[in-house]
């Protein structure tokens, strides 16, 4: 306990200051989305608004595939990220179902049992 | 003397925005969660404190991580919520208080705690959300709220130990500010969740409760975690928990947990609504 040394966890990405600055322009674009004129933009040529935050081959690829795991890879950030679920109108459990690779109804159900305690 | 005469736990995310928004509070899935609020409304109603100190953390409404405080105060006499993103409402402005902000990022900075101080920032759920879970329907405007924002997102991040000594900052300032106001302090967020990676999902149950059961009587107990210690037990915005050691800091005298609720899930998390009130220490 109360130790702060690196430590591998799996299935979690921390975003520290590597992935932070690895994922800078992606992050940057999906902060943008606060704005409904930028999604606007964005839903009308996502390769063009990515370019405009000059988004890597593999973080372009990650956005088109709407690929989670590969964005926190490529250094996204899960709080801009979140933004841009929201665009693609998804909410958390589908978020989670999709990183997970369960149906929606399966993460739920998880859920439910991991807040009774029973995992 | 300004007097700290509660604390308060909540969770803040936005899916609870969204059931209030579409009425869905006695829905059995939301029900029990929204079924340990009203004790909690009756006593602010009663005590009805003057000022809110509200620790939170912004999701990227007003901090992005081109500059990221680590601690924020904001001193404003108003403040504006925006567009998120992602469809949840956005609601009327919070009523600041200029004079105690003031008096409390200058006791801060005398004290260690190089704040970042803000005259203007946005709001976003992390704020919102418990105050209008306290005052439904949006009527929280006639009580004055500090913002205290916490990061919560990038590491490196404060520590609990860190959190919670800022929190016992705040409760000397607040001891030491020479009008009569009534203060309650929320800490909002948590408890146990991962939104992000394959380990999205995890909710640590028993965790939660042993956290409540020492923010009331051993917050000392809290501060020996690591933030990776949190990350691993807890879930990755485990570090949530930050927030409520701030609170429970700022309660430098006696304290009586009156109310709990403990729920889970909520969306991805454990909800942890506690309700502690404080006697001042005697002078």
């Amino acid at each position: 306990m109360a130790t702060n040394e690196k430590r591998d966890i799996p299935g979690t990405y921390l975003f520290d200051s590597k992935m932070a600055k690895k994922g800078y322009g992606l992050n940057k674009m999906c902060y943008s989305f606060n704005n409904q004129e930028a999604r606007d933009e964005f839903n009308a040529d996502p390769d063009a608004y990515c370019d405009k935050f000059n988004l890597t081959v593999a973080q372009k690829k990650a956005i088109k595939e709407k690929d989670i795991i590969a964005m926190l890879r490529e250094g996204g950030s899960i709080y801009y990220l979140a933004k841009y679920a929201g665009l693609l109108k998804l909410n958390m459990q589908d978020i989670g179902a999709l990183q997970t690779g369960m149906s929606v109804e399966e993460f739920k159900d998880m859920l439910v049992k991991n807040g009774r305690g029973e995992v | 003397m300004a007097n700290i005469i509660g604390g308060i736990t909540t969770s803040h995310i936005p899916a609870i925005a969204n059931a209030m928004a579409n009425g869905l509070e006695e829905t059995p899935y939301w029900k029990p969660f929204f079924d340990g609020y009203p004790p909690v409304r009756d006593w602010l109603n009663e005590k009805k404190p003057d000022v809110i100190i509200l620790f939170y953390n912004d999701h990227g409404l007003e901090f992005f991580i081109d500059k990221k405080p680590t601690f924020a105060i904001g001193v404003a006499d108003e403040y504006h919520n925006a567009d998120e993103g992602w469809g949840i409402p956005t609601i009327p402005p919070v009523t600041g208080e200029s004079d105690l902000s003031w008096h409390i990022a200058n006791s801060l900075v005398e004290d260690g705690f190089d704040m970042t101080i803000c005259q203007e920032m946005k709001v976003d759920h992390g704020l919102t959300v418990p105050l209008n879970l306290m005052w439904p329907g949006y009527n929280y405007g006639h009580v004055k709220v500090i913002p205290v924002c916490i990061n919560c997102e990038q590491h490196p991040m404060p520590q609990p130990k860190r959190t919670y000594a800022l929190g016992q900052a705040i409760g000397r300032a607040v001891a030491s500010f020479d009008q009569d106001l009534k203060v309650a302090v929320f800490g909002t967020g948590g408890m146990s969740h991962q939104l992000d990676g394959e380990r999205a999902g995890i909710i640590n149950r028993e965790f939660d409760i042993d956290c409540l059961d020492k923010l009331v009587s051993d917050p000392e107990a809290l501060t020996k975690y690591s933030n990776l210690d949190l990350v691993e037990i807890a879930g990755a915005q485990g570090v949530e928990l930050n927030m409520l050691i701030a609170m429970r800091g700022t309660l430098i005298g006696e304290v009586k947990e009156l109310h709990r609720n403990y729920h889970a899930p909520i969306s991805n998390t454990g909800s942890g609504l506690m309700l502690l009130e404080h006697t001042m220490p005697k002078k």
